[in-house]
């Protein structure tokens, strides 16, 4: 009986020890575990020029513009976060899930003048999962444009049957 | 050497269900049943998940790809927790049915954290544009797959199978740690990993015709892997008790 108490002891202690530790490092390095950066911390964190890194943020509202260089596709857009944005040129073919609004997060470095030049563009994926005929039906009740922003809480819509909607 | 013999005191509560015989006999009931279940279940899940339910306005047809990767996820870190349970067991109460369970748990939970990362890469190229990026989550989940194949190695790197259980679980208990930065990756810091679609606290942000097959699809899942855990388990019990049998008559020949 003792024996047992006592190695449930040392592993009790041992989970405390390793917890705290693990918690530790992970907060030294939390900066380090982040993808990407958000534009209202790109002043404070301002990375040197010429070094690459990731921003991430929503693809602002009628901000995308679509033009061609040199035989290539290139796109110009903004990327917010609701207090900062910064300027995006890429070019290359964007991912399908681009569009406004969407979360992306862009590879690149920062240039003299202020805008990000991206060399990769990934798109990223939120937490809802709609289908077609429901989106549909919230655009055309107004209740949701997907370039302004994140859907309508999940209870409004994640039953809803868009026949009864349509009616 | 009969794992039976080892098997403690029948009459303290918890010792009852670590006896290898009672866990045969128990076990034995139940595997078909557990296994049919399971595989049912699965059938409807993905049959549902794959062909009946809507697209995603956004992703397509590769949304579908979720009734696989989504429950193999779960099961990934599930399965790492029993094996954490069963270290418990082991370091503390000395359950030779614990150790065996910890080194049969491994590769299945191996299995399905592989089949979790090949799914998700699949599903990555197509909506994010890449099959792979190092953020929190998809790297915690790469440490978890190789944190199964060092207890996988461990349990089997010594010829005193004791000692390799007891180094197994020491590893199983350490990569706890790795559960939580899975489950919370994706708050604590920027992935490109989305969050929890499916939480304690809200409403599914998933329309319920695709959460459904989703639910079934993981039940399935996880039943399935209970069933080829245990199918391992007797198969190992009974392979330890076969081993004791033929050393005792070994000796009484000599």
């Amino acid at each position: 009986m003792t024996r047992k108490r006592r190695r449930m002891l040392v592993l009790a202690v041992s989970a405390v020890c390793l917890g705290s530790a693990a918690a530790l490092m992970m907060s030294a390095f939390s900066s380090s575990m982040e993808l990407f950066i958000a534009p209202a911390d790109l002043a404070a964190h301002a990375p040197r020029p010429g070094r690459v890194f990731r921003i991430g943020g929503l693809v602002e509202a009628g901000s995308l513009k679509r033009t061609e260089t040199g035989g290539h596709p290139s796109a110009t857009f903004r990327v917010t976060d609701n207090v900062a944005s910064v300027k995006v040129t890429y070019t290359g073919i964007l991912p399908d899930l681009f569009r406004e609004g969407q979360g992306i997060v862009a590879l690149g470095t920062l240039r003299p003048d202020g805008h990000f030049a991206a060399s990769e563009v990934l798109a990223k994926h939120d937490a809802t999962y709609m289908p077609k005929d429901v989106v549909d039906a919230l655009k055309k009740s107004g209740e949701w444009n997907p370039a302004s922003g994140p859907p309508p809480p999940a209870s409004t819509w994640n039953t809803l049957s868009p026949a009864q909607k349509k009616s | 050497m009969d794992a039976t013999a080892i098997a403690p005191n029948p009459s303290r509560s918890l010792h009852r269900f670590a006896n290898p015989g009672r866990f045969l006999r128990l076990s034995g009931r139940f595997l078909a049943p557990l296994a049919w279940t399971g595989a049912i279940l699965t059938v409807i899940g993905l049959g549902w998940g794959l062909f009946f339910s809507p697209a995603d306005w956004q992703q397509g047809d590769a949304v579908r790809i979720m009734y696989v990767h989504v429950p193999t996820a779960w099961l990934a870190s599930a399965g790492y927790m029993g094996l954490a349970v069963c270290a418990v067991f082991s370091l503390v109460w000395r359950h030779p049915l614990a150790d065996l369970a910890a080194a049969e748990i491994g590769p299945v939970g191996a299995g399905v954290t592989a089949l979790c990362l090949a799914t998700g890469s699949l599903w990555g190229k197509p909506t994010w544009g890449a099959w792979w990026v190092w953020d929190a989550r998809l790297t915690s989940m790469l440490v978890l797959f190789f944190l199964y194949l060092g207890q996988i190695a461990l349990v089997r790197a010594f010829d005193d199978p004791e000692r390799g259980h007891r180094a197994g679980a020491i590893l199983a208990l350490v990569g706890v740690i790795d559960l939580p930065i899975i489950k919370f990756s994706v708050d604590w810091w920027n992935t490109l990993h989305q969050a929890s679609t499916i939480t304690l606290t809200s409403a599914p942000s998933m329309y319920v015709g695709m959460l459904w097959p989703l639910l079934i699809s993981a039940l399935g899942f996880s039943l399935g892997f209970a069933a080829i855990v245990t199918a391992r388990l007797r198969a190992a019990v009974m392979e330890r008790r076969l081993r004791g049998l033929l050393m005792a008559r070994a000796q009484a020949g000599a």
